[in-house]
């Protein structure tokens, strides 16, 4: 990681709960990275590991019961006379007037399901124009034109006439477009995409990802990209996050994580999957049991239950420390150190 | 594989399922959907079959027919009893269907939506046995707790509801309803889609061993071509309604005859940062079954496109043993696949 450059977005110790009438869910148990300026950051886990809740809370949209207990989400956001300035969104009114001029501006998301994330009774021009105003000082006939423009860089074949359909008059791949489009028509310097390509095929996704990556390249925006699917992330991300039940099991260089896996859960997730290379028809290393249920995490490391590695009287008591193994991976195991996460 | 009969268990032969458009006062039909449009194949007894393509090329649609959840418009499914006769399943109706239902059954793809949440394990997976009369309740019990035991879960769960279950679980739960009532074709209708990717290489697990165990004959209908080649012998592709390629798993995946198939392959992404993949992309959108393009329907998106497929409807053949393409142009071309 370069220490030198302040990094874009600088996440310290993070911890987002639930606070439900059944007891507490921590979807969120002190979670720690950066994003710096052009980075792809892909963060991976499976249902209920807290990627997607990392990153409402980023933006701020995060529904009641759940709030920001602890820690501090560090934006480096650019003043109007060209400063820096480091803000500290988990400070911030969530309805106030600076969250709202920062939400949509200088972070973008990409959510996860193209046909709900659309108003059916607005055309997709409408919903781009009223995003393009609230951010910049243009009219309405200017705004158009950007909307316009940013159709055309997404690929969206016929822009005009698309400009004035609903969102269920396009396919599948055309509506992610017009998703795309609404996210980058304000600049953004940090682009969210939570399973962007999850609800298309593999073809509309092939096109989705290099779109992506051009618009990364062009812009130097930084994508944090999350998804459960390896193969995606492989392709795209350069900064590897693992995350299991609330907490950062790993983190380091694309090429470290799928080449040298530190954490026991890293390992058999990536044995565990089926891949294009593979044997047809031999039986596929699994990780024995499911994930369990947030309100009976298991004490100590949250992995312990499932891992074939698990030292009892150790895992099973406290939970390890997200710390520096090797050069530049990031790992939470005892195997590899023996300090405690600060409760 | 077993093989005990040469004839195949299942045999397609020319199926079509179009949907009627219906519009104005008198809802004339002004068109049709040709959702399955000329479709030929066949599964043998104890293999599986993967049935690939994006969504909307017709393969749900094609594994429902077999079913008969709907009727064909048109052509023949042949189907081996287990008496040893061969009866079209497109021509009978509800009455006549009844005693052979138990031979074919159907694992959902959504454990979450499949499964009665007013019912108990015992109540779900003994409802196709109580049907199928084995009316004894003790009888159903054994049957149902050796049912549990198969597919991996206890069979003192037999009382819980599924709400008490995690997705893996319950598609365990949902195999065990379709094992109950000894079928010998299983059409799995995205089985693993909806599951996270640890539990996914269980239920994978588990379906080879069951079809090793009991013989099972499996139609693997999925989008997902790492899961399907993880588990299908032979694979089928379909586009727009079409099947335009079928061989052997490691066959298709390695040298792909239809230019279809080897944009598919190329598109998907694979989990290793070295290997550079999943950036060939095919252009254009897939063309509507209501109005498909003239000639080969895969024409306008295809790079090694010609004056005959413009106009010519390319027909399934045998270009190799066992690997059947619909392409003019399949002798040909030499098509990268995955090494």
């Amino acid at each position: 990681m370069n220490t030198q450059i302040q990094p874009l977005l600088s996440v310290r110790d993070l911890k987002t709960y639930f606070m439900m009438d059944e007891g507490v869910v921590k979807a969120v148990d002190g979670v720690t990275f950066d994003v710096n300026s052009g980075q792809v950051f892909g963060i991976v886990g499976e249902s209920g590991c807290g990627k997607s809740v990392t990153m409402k809370a980023v933006l701020r949209i995060v529904e009641p019961p759940g709030k920001i207990v602890h820690g501090e989400i560090l934006l480096n956001c650019k003043t109007k006379d060209g400063d820096c300035q480091v803000v500290d969104l988990a400070q911030l009114d969530a309805n106030g007037a600076q969250m709202r001029s920062i939400r949509g501006a200088e972070i973008a998301l990409i959510p996860q399901e193209p046909m709900s994330s659309f108003s059916p009774v607005h055309t997709i021009g409408d919903q781009i124009i009223e995003a393009i105003m609230l951010h910049q000082p243009v009219n309405k006939r200017e705004a158009r034109q950007i909307a316009l423009q940013m159709l055309k860089d997404v690929g969206i074949p016929m822009p005009e006439q698309r400009l004035d359909e609903y969102s269920w008059q396009l396919s599948g791949g055309l509506r992610q477009r017009a998703i795309i489009a609404m996210a980058l028509s304000c600049n953004p310097r940090l682009l969210i995409a939570d399973e962007p390509t999850t609800a298309v095929d593999v073809t509309t996704q092939a096109q989705v990802l290099r779109l992506l990556r051009n618009l990364q390249q062009q812009r130097n925006a930084a994508i944090i990209f999350i998804t459960h699917d390896l193969g995606v992330i492989a392709q795209m991300a350069s900064y590897v996050m693992v995350m299991y039940l609330g907490l950062v099991v790993e983190q380091g260089p694309v090429d470290d994580i799928f080449h040298a896996p530190k954490h026991p859960y890293t390992q058999a997730l990536l044995r565990s999957i089926p891949s294009v290379n593979s044997t047809p028809r031999v039986e596929l290393p699994t990780i024995s049991g499911s994930i369990p249920h947030p309100f009976n995490k298991p004490k100590g490391c949250p992995f312990h239950p499932r891992c074939v590695k698990s030292m009892p009287g150790k895992c099973d008591v406290r939970t390890p420390a997200l710390l520096p193994v090797g050069e530049k991976q990031w790992v939470s195991c005892f195997l590899y150190h023996d300090s405690e996460a600060a409760a | 594989m077993m093989n005990s009969d040469t004839t195949p268990l299942l045999q397609v032969k020319n199926l079509h399922k179009y949907f009627p458009i219906r519009t104005g006062f008198f809802r004339k039909t002004v068109g049709n959907v040709r959702a399955v449009d000329d479709v030929s194949f066949f599964v043998n007894e104890g293999e599986t079959l993967g049935l690939v393509g994006e969504s909307g090329c017709g393969k749900t649609t094609t594994s429902r027919c077999i079913l008969r959840a709907m009727a064909p418009t048109s052509g023949e499914m042949l189907f081996r009893t287990q008496e040893g006769q061969t009866v079209d399943l497109a021509k009978l109706d509800r009455r006549e269907l009844r005693p052979l239902r138990p031979q074919m059954q159907m694992i959902f793809q959504d454990p979450y939506g499949s499964l009665n949440p007013r019912m108990t394990l015992f109540d779900i997976v003994g409802e196709p046995l109580l049907v199928n009369g084995m009316t004894n309740r003790k009888e159903r019990e054994e049957r149902v707790a050796e049912l549990l035991r198969l597919v991996g879960m206890r069979p003192e769960y037999m009382q819980r509801f599924p709400h008490a279950f995690s997705g893996g679980q319950r598609q365990r739960i949902g195999i065990a309803r379709a094992l109950s009532v000894n079928p010998r074709l299983v059409v799995a209708d995205e089985p693993v889609s909806a599951l996270d990717v640890s539990v996914q290489a269980q239920i994978l697990n588990l379906m080879l061993d069951l079809q090793k165990r009991l013989n099972l004959t499996y139609l693997f209908v999925a989008h997902n071509l790492s899961v399907v080649k993880h588990i299908c012998d032979r694979v089928a592709v379909m586009y727009v309604g079409k099947l335009v390629e079928m061989a052997d798993t490691e066959e298709l995946y390695h040298s792909p005859k239809h230019p279809y198939t080897a944009a598919l392959m190329a598109a998907v992404p694979v989990a290793d940062p070295r290997i550079n993949s999943g950036n060939v992309e095919l252009k254009g959108e897939v063309p509507s079954p209501a109005h498909p393009p003239s000639g080969c329907y895969f024409h306008p998106r295809c790079e090694f496109v010609m004056d005959a497929c413009r106009t010519e409807t390319p027909v399934l053949r045998e270009i190799t043993s066992n690997h059947f393409v619909a392409c003019h142009r399949a002798d040909e071309l030499k098509l990268p696949g995955i090494a």
